[in-house]
């Protein structure tokens, strides 16, 4: 039961609150002794430290609270998050509406630093705090059938005011392929940096799948289905020809529009330079082999 | 009355002032950049901020017209420094795109001809060169009759421009299509005078040669 994946990042690459809360000080300081030169060099992304809470929580896309980067942030304090249930249903032994403690009950809670690739190129490294998905697959009980995990964010218009325009076809929803939920690497996350993790980034419960791009790791989630299809997803939905359904992070398949073989790490100011983006936003050596058959330019 | 009085304190402003206020938005947000107050993401915020700015100034210089036409309200005489402001703005959004976002001078090319959205975006840039150039008194005098049809361009600029932020956006935005749904009215009124104009043109030509 969990721990079957341990960081390369460590305990000591998390950021003392002290230091997070004045982060401009520390990087105007980091800059003076030359410390920021190591940053470019994708050998030592290892060491890269996390990003601060503040550019955490104030850089965001949840298109249910508007679609500019500074939207959640300011309108996502609406969402009700408390009695929040998960609807838990198709191919599982125990179907259900779940409250989020019972569903985490009993599971050991984990610290998991991952870099954060979004697909418009910029990047963010987390300190997430939640559980390994399979833990509560394990206790819903997946059935033999199910190749597939479909999962859909609130959709309450009342207390999202994105949801008023048609951007994307509400509710929002993602999908997974059941290897690939089951992976160590793939987390439900309630926290970050220790505290419950706030709503504009997904409360009280949302994915994280660190090696695909950031829409795969859908916020808020009230109905996890377990399927025999794939599911549909929101930004297939809206544009297959951009947006896949598995849209790992692949430096050497292009976005239509952009550009996928660099990105920008979010922090670094207006002259910050573009970093190398990683194959599967570097945990190749962890998840190559779901895809070992695959053409990934086919399947993107 | 209320008009007039609007007018003419219009034509108490001298054109100058508006190159000292247009620049001010994009002065600040340069000026937030440099300082670190332009958010966690300040490349993008930037280059978004400049590319708005440029577009709601072209739109602008577009609503001229018909605002003389429906309320008799006149800026014409503002006309070329919008237009020149609005040009301005343009170029440093490229110049931000080009330096500070793509950072590959030798992708430049690649990126304009491979992105639709960079290559609408640049287009407008390029149309708006000769527009830019030609925004003097002595061009005005030189070029004549055809000054008038050479700056009918900016019909096709801001079209550009509306193209180039509707492209560039993720999934329907709403934002971006209401700027193209202003231009594109702009457009339409501007066409049914040119026709008008045409069909007098024609009708004059008619009783000319017949009559």
């Amino acid at each position: 039961m969990a721990h079957r994946w341990t960081n390369a990042l460590t305990r000591a690459d998390i950021t003392p609150e002290p230091l997070w809360l004045n982060r401009r000080q520390f990087i105007a300081g980091a800059l003076g002794a030359g410390a920021m030169a190591s940053i470019a060099s994708p050998a030592l992304a290892e060491t890269l430290e996390p990003n601060t809470w503040e550019h955490i929580t104030s850089y965001n896309n949840f298109y249910e609270f508007g679609t500019d980067k500074e939207d959640p942030a300011a309108n996502a304090h609406r969402l009700n998050t408390a009695d929040w249930e998960i609807e838990v249903d198709g191919l599982v032994d125990a179907p259900g509406r779940y409250s989020v403690a019972s569903l985490l009950e009993g599971l050991s809670e984990e610290e998991r630093i991952y870099r954060f690739r979004c697909v418009e190129a910029w990047a963010m490294v987390v300190p997430w705090n939640g559980v390994e998905l399979k833990d509560i697959l394990d206790k819903v009980g997946v059935q033999s059938g199910a190749k597939y995990v479909a999962f859909e964010t609130a959709n309450r218009p009342d207390e999202m005011p994105g949801l008023r325009y048609p951007v994307l076809d509400w509710p929002y929803r993602e999908g997974l392929r059941l290897d690939e939920a089951l992976h160590p690497l793939t987390l439900m996350a309630t926290g970050i940096y220790g505290k419950p993790i706030p709503n504009q980034n997904g409360a009280p419960i949302r994915l994280v799948v660190p090696w695909k791009y950031g829409f795969k790791s859908i916020k808020s989630i009230v109905r996890i289905t377990l399927t025999d299809q794939e599911p549909v997803t929101s930004w297939k939905m809206a544009n297959a020809r951009e947006y896949g359904f598995y849209s790992n992070v692949n430096p050497t398949v292009s976005h239509p529009r952009w550009s996928q073989a660099t990105e920008r790490r979010i922090g670094g100011g207006l002259f910050n330079r573009r970093q190398p983006t990683l194959m599967f936003n570097g945990y190749e050596a962890e998840v190559a082999d779901l895809y070992e058959d695959m053409d990934l330019k086919t399947y993107f | 009355m209320f008009i007039q009085w609007i007018n003419t304190g219009l034509r108490k402003i001298p054109t100058w002032v508006l190159y000292i206020i247009l620049p001010i938005p994009g002065l600040l947000a340069i000026v937030a950049g440099l300082t670190d107050n332009l958010g966690p993401e300040p490349v993008n915020e930037l280059e978004e901020q400049l590319g708005e700015f440029a577009l709601k100034f072209l739109i602008l210089g577009l609503a001229v017209s018909p605002l003389l036409h429906f309320t008799r309200i006149n800026l014409v005489r503002f006309r070329r420094a919008i237009g020149l402001m609005a040009f301005a703005y343009v170029l440093a959004h490229f110049l931000v795109w080009f330096l500070l976002d793509l950072q590959a001078l030798n992708q430049i090319w690649i990126e304009i001809a491979k992105r639709p959205y960079v290559t609408a975006g640049f287009a407008g840039f390029i149309v708006m060169i000769p527009l830019a150039l030609t925004s003097n008194d002595w061009s005005v005098r030189r070029l004549r009759r055809f000054w008038r049809v050479l700056h009918r361009l900016t019909y096709l600029a801001a079209i550009l421009a509306g193209l180039h932020f509707i492209m560039l956006s993720k999934g329907f935005d709403v934002e971006a299509l209401a700027h193209m749904a202003v231009i594109l009215a702009f457009l339409a009124l501007r066409v049914s005078k040119w026709r008008h104009g045409l069909q007098s043109g024609l009708q004059g030509l008619r009783t000319k040669l017949i009559g």
